[in-house]
């Protein structure tokens, strides 16, 4: 009985933590707090699968599968999204010109 | 069994505490930099305390694939998100981002929420 207090408790302040990241998703001024809202999101979708699959009402761990994509699916997007807001486009530039390949400089976003 | 339940509550409980801190920090905490901060406390510290407590769950219930699986997710998770933050920090200094070192929090929460 304890635990599955715990277990609700922690549910519902992942809940809080998630709707505070996307409040800064919502009002960041800059692309990158916006990008990293998003990142917290997706972590802590990972947590809350976890959490809710261990939940008396479900108990199903095979949720923890779906975690476990999620959180490489999270990682991969949040690489390529940053790889399109440093260069500026998806495609990786020509760089015999350009030394350690810092183009784009207010090129993305 | 019991002692091992209680201290995965023990655990669940802190690790919310932190995600909830961070969940302030990333909203009130003045640019973007300090922003990232809060970010981290709750990739790391967070999410690492409730997958360990729910690991110990899984041991007192003898549920040991759970338990590994748990372990995978912790690995992945202390594995890329250290790196996906500093990913992200490169990219801000990158583009051209300065850190503002003398700052007004009042002042800034008003001008970002205009």
């Amino acid at each position: 009985m304890l635990v599955h207090g715990a277990l609700i408790v922690t549910a519902v302040s992942i809940l809080i933590t998630m709707t505070l990241a996307f409040v800064r998703a919502r009002l960041g001024p800059t692309i990158f707090d916006r990008v990293l809202a998003l990142n917290m999101f997706g972590t802590k979708t990972v947590l809350l699968i976890c959490v809710v699959g261990f939940l008396p009402v479900f108990d199903r761990t095979d949720f923890l599968d779906l975690a476990l994509l999620y959180s490489l699916m999270n990682f991969i997007g949040m690489v390529a999204l940053l790889r399109f807001s440093e260069y500026g486009s998806f495609r990786v530039e020509n760089r015999t010109h350009e030394g350690h390949g810092k183009t784009g400089i207010g090129g993305g976003a | 069994m019991i002692v091992l339940e209680l201290i995965a509550c023990l655990f669940v409980l802190t690790g919310s505490f932190f995600s909830i801190v961070g969940g302030i920090g990333i909203v009130r905490l003045p640019e973007f930099y300090s922003r990232l901060h809060g970010g981290g406390i709750t990739d790391t510290l967070g999410a690492g305390l409730i997958v360990i407590g729910l690991m110990m769950l899984g041991l007192a219930r003898w549920e040991l694939l759970t338990s590994a699986k748990l372990a995978i997710i912790l690995f992945f998770l202390s594995v890329t998100s250290p790196a996906s933050c500093h990913a992200l920090a490169k990219s801000a200094l990158v583009q051209g981002l300065k850190p503002e070192l003398e700052i007004n929090t009042l002042d800034s929460n008003r001008k970002s929420k205009v």
